[in-house]
């Protein structure tokens, strides 16, 4: 459902429903912590940052109309084709040799801690970098700037804009290139 | 069976990614396909009961918020230069 609606807002309300389930799933695999982890972040903090972007984005119904028209059967069928070849693939994988019943089994989360901040601290210090980048690179990228342009474009651009005004100036750099040549 | 789940999701998500053209639905299918990842994992590691499963999850989990705040800021960008959320409009750097 997510990936067939035409409005943003519609996709990101299935996009929830969709992650309460894998919580709900998680939960019956016995991962109470992560099912926690789950609907917190993902539901709690993704899905509002999806929605303020298209509140920031002022996307209406004339999208959804934009997007009614992308959205044409030859464009999605293709694609979808491949996906379930891969899809059947996949499942055949699984199926062939899973004769034995998944037991459900729950992993404390004392273990989980215990591992995380012991084997793997490397690892929980790498992902601080990358909230860290990820934090410094999202307020660089969406700060408010003016489209910049580098020097020698800005000179080009100046020099064409002068051209439009006074047209007896550019000659005369002409002229002076002419000579200094 | 929960593998299973996990592949659908995957699939479902990678249609997404290749049928839709607003970069928003594209981001918003590489979310499912993240946490379909992190579905089989964390149902592999009940399986084996180890909890490195979870703390893979964990990682995605964080990897997934980094990601999605970079290209949530990316889409801001690139919405106020080009009016548009088309990715076949962004084609700058191809010449």
């Amino acid at each position: 459902m997510v990936i067939t609606r035409y409005h943003p807002v519609h996709a990101l309300l299935y996009l929830a429903v969709s992650f309460l389930a894998v919580g709900m799933i998680f939960l019956s695999l016995g991962a109470a912590f992560v099912a926690a982890l789950e609907i917190i972040v993902y539901a709690g903090a993704i899905i509002v940052l999806f929605i303020f972007v298209v509140m920031m984005l002022n996307l209406g119904r004339e999208t959804a109309q934009q997007e009614k028209e992308w959205l044409k059967p030859k464009v999605w069928v293709a694609p979808s084709i491949l996906v379930l070849v891969l899809l059947i693939e996949m499942i055949v994988l699984l199926f062939s040799d899973s004769s034995q019943e998944m037991q459900v089994s729950v992993v404390d989360p004392r273990k989980v801690a215990l591992s995380l901040y012991g084997e793997y601290i490397i690892a929980v210090e790498l992902t601080g970098f990358l909230l860290m980048a990820g934090i410094v690179g999202a307020a660089h990228i969406g700060k408010h700037k003016r489209p910049s342009l580098h020097r020698f474009l800005q000179n080009g651009d100046g020099g064409k804009e002068n051209a439009t005004q006074p047209p007896q100036r550019e000659s005369v750099t002409n002229e002076q290139t002419v000579l200094h040549d | 069976m929960v593998l299973t789940v996990a592949t659908v999701l995957f699939a479902l998500g990678l249609i997404g990614v290749l049928t839709r053209k607003n970069v928003i639905f594209m981001l918003i299918s590489v979310e499912i396909m993240l946490n379909a990842a992190g579905l089989a994992f964390v149902a592999a590691g009940s399986k084996w009961q180890q909890p490195d499963g979870q703390i893979m999850f964990l990682f995605i989990l964080a990897m997934a918020a980094a990601e999605v705040s970079v290209g949530l800021a990316l889409v801001l960008q690139i919405y106020h230069q080009h009016k548009t959320l088309d990715v076949e409009d962004m084609k700058e750097l191809k010449d």
